[in-house]
């Protein structure tokens, strides 16, 4: 019984419910927002300290026995995600008493918001890939929701995209999770490893693989599957599109992660190519569409496409150091991704608007605004001694010594690519003048433009951002330490066996030897006893 | 039984797919309502289909006598039939909202945030 495992799922839905329970009380709600959260952050605190020293921790819901139950699974990669989420979900709480309207609150927001923190933890603790489908739905349900909070033009357009192709993605995952249980019998993700091995149609492993390529893809947003991303990310309010850039797309990335380390890792072959230039592709067009953008949000938003390519492509080359440095790439671009439109919330509260042509002047008005921001710009682009740029060197490093010099080289241009666009955000909001047009800043925001009014939320914007960058910065700092672990992660998943151990409870050897004599028998169920020929 | 439920499911789900390429945001919502079912039969019919022997273990007893049906998928269809049925009212009222601020019940006129 290892009550850590589950707690970072059952604390958000508690404050969920908790704050439903106060749906009429806007103080409490925002009372539980940023109380459930800091209890959700010391949760996986927890969780990745016991992590670090165990390896492995399972816990099998309501004491069934490992294939039949439901299996909570922390490994190292699960237990960093799991921080991440604490991390970003507090830095959330606390920005969005400042930026969620009261409209938006009436409506739910914070009980909408700690329901999808529970699905993003369930989703990266879970050891039953059917459970994981379950998980994905809560989120996205939430996600929904949240996107068309306020109900404008804009957002109802991009939600019915958002919408469409999520529902597609989910019903490709559950088919093939249906064709998956018709194979194998079994849902248990480490049981499934085990037996796929011993499915006699090769072809039919390979169909599933490429489905959940497909469905996992699109949720990641990885070419060509990403074009409901930069249709809809810009459209919610501004704390929401942050929670979505920060965690959403990196739920699939991380399901991908699980899926093709721990099920598929035999029948990558062929499917590594497709997954190496669906990366190359992805990072390509992710960051040729920013540049044709003026819009601070929505070249945010085609960055996060050309991000996720880097992080498959630490997938796709397979090497523990790669798939060390792709995990890199997610942890570092949770935090920079996210306080990048966190920034830009700010600048719309200060300007009124997120069109970089009307924009200026704010390296002049808010000096450690633009600290903020050149600090996080400057990391996403991979300069050192920034977060991105270890990120990136271990990458550009594991490609190196797999002997994929086309791949890197593009990697690399990438990186420059991503400066450029930065440097434009720079130079139109931080740099130049204030166009003369623009002088009087448009009064969209709820508590004035300046003096004491506005200064006790403006705090609350501050801090996250601040933290977020200090984060960035850190994380370079105490790369090593930190790579350190990401190694772990790398090992971990390229040998599932430990894995695999942890969950079943037997040495994998011993078990694969007792599947193959076919001496493997259930008493308890005949669930995984009926296997189709 | 097997072949035709294969024959079934095939058709739910080019109906479905055929009804998404539509322009239509009501004929999106069948779609979507199809392409769900069509999942749910898959699971149903690919996990084996037995017949007339309920997964009941006889008193006294430890397991089963003889051949008896899969209760997994079913509990599996169960839950995917309640999400989807969820989600579906989302996206019910989601296009009813788009119609509402779009005044249009067609794809092609939301375009505004497209690049």
């Amino acid at each position: 019984m290892r009550p850590e495992v589950a707690l970072p799922i059952l604390l958000p839905l508690l404050s969920g419910a908790v704050s439903l329970l106060f749906w009429r009380s806007r103080p409490m709600q925002r009372f539980v927002a940023v109380a459930g959260n800091i209890a959700l952050l010391i949760a996986s605190l927890w969780l990745f300290v016991a992590t670090l020293s165990d390896g492995y921790i399972t816990m099998q819901m309501g004491s069934w026995p490992a294939p039949f139950g439901i299996t909570l699974i922390a490994d190292m990669l699960s237990a960093v995600m799991i921080l991440m989420t604490g991390i970003i979900g507090l830095a959330m709480g606390i920005y969005s008493l400042a930026t969620t309207g009261r409209g938006h609150e009436k409506f739910g927001y914070y009980p909408l918001m700690h329901l999808l923190l529970a699905g993003v933890a369930g989703a990266f603790l879970t050891g039953d890939i059917f459970n994981l489908y379950v998980w994905f739905e809560v989120m996205l349900v939430a996600s929904f929701a949240l996107l068309i909070l306020g109900g404008e033009r804009a957002q109802m357009e991009g939600a019915i995209k958002y919408v469409t192709l999520n529902l597609l993605a989910s019903v490709i995952f559950l088919s093939a999770v249906g064709l998956l249980y018709g194979t194998v019998g079994t849902l248990n993700m480490a049981d499934i490893a085990l037996r796929i091995d011993m499915v006699e149609h090769a072809g039919m492993v390979e169909v599933l693989a490429v489905m959940f390529m497909v469905a996992f893809g699109i949720k990641a947003a990885a070419f060509p599957l990403f074009f409901w991303l930069p249709a809809s990310y810009h459209t919610p309010p501004v704390a929401v599109s942050a929670l979505f850039a920060g965690l959403l797309t990196k739920v699939g990335v991380y399901a991908l992660f699980r899926v093709f380390t721990l099920i598929f890792d035999q029948t990558m072959g062929y499917l590594q190519d497709i997954m190496l230039w669906g990366a190359v592709l992805t990072m390509v067009t992710g960051v040729l569409g920013a540049a044709a953008q003026y819009e601070f949000r929505r070249i945010l938003s085609f960055h996060i496409v050309s991000q996720i390519g880097y992080m498959i492509l630490g997938l796709a080359l397979y090497t523990p150091l790669a798939i060390a440095g792709g995990v890199f790439a997610i942890m570092h671009n949770i935090v920079v991704k996210t306080n990048l439109f966190l920034i830009s919330g700010i600048t719309h509260r200060l300007q009124g608007t997120y069109q970089l042509k009307k924009m200026g002047g704010l390296y002049k008005e808010r000096p450690w605004l633009a600290v903020a921001f050149f600090i996080s710009a400057f990391s996403l682009a991979g300069v050192p001694p920034l977060s991105g740029f270890f990120a990136k060197f271990v990458i550009v490093r594991a490609g190196i010594e797999a002997e994929a010099y086309v791949v890197t080289g593009i990697a690399l241009a990438v990186g420059l690519m991503t400066l450029y666009s930065m440097v434009k955000i720079w130079n139109e909001v931080f740099w130049k003048a204030l166009p003369e047009q623009n002088h009087v800043p448009v009064a969209t925001t709820p508590s004035g433009d300046d003096g004491r009014l506005i200064k006790p939320s403006l705090w609350m914007m501050y801090l996250p951002v601040v933290v977020l960058a200090l984060f960035s910065v850190l994380i370079g700092i105490f790369a090593e330490p930190i790579m350190l672990v990401m190694n772990t992660i790398g090992d971990q998943l390229f040998e599932p066996e430990g894995y695999i151990e942890a969950v079943l409870g037997v040495a994998a050897n011993a078990q694969e030897s007792l599947l193959e004599a076919n001496e493997f028998q259930p008493e308890t169920g005949t669930a995984a006893g009926e296997e189709t020929p | 039984m097997e072949p035709l439920m294969a024959l079934a499911i095939g058709l739910l789900y080019a109906t479905a797919i055929f009804m998404m390429l539509r322009r239509s945001i009501v004929k999106l919502v069948i779609g979507l309502l199809l392409l769900s079912n069509a999942a749910n039969l898959l699971i149903f019919t690919t996990a084996g289909m037995t017949r007339g022997a309920p997964p009941l273990i006889p008193e006294g007893m430890l397991q089963p006598v003889g051949e008896v049906a899969d209760p997994l998928p079913q509990a599996v269809v169960l839950t995917a039939i309640v999400i989807a049925f969820g989600v579906l009212a989302f996206a019910v009222v989601l296009i009813r909202r788009a119609y509402e601020v779009v005044k249009a019940d067609d794809l092609d006129k939301m375009k505004d945030t497209d690049t």
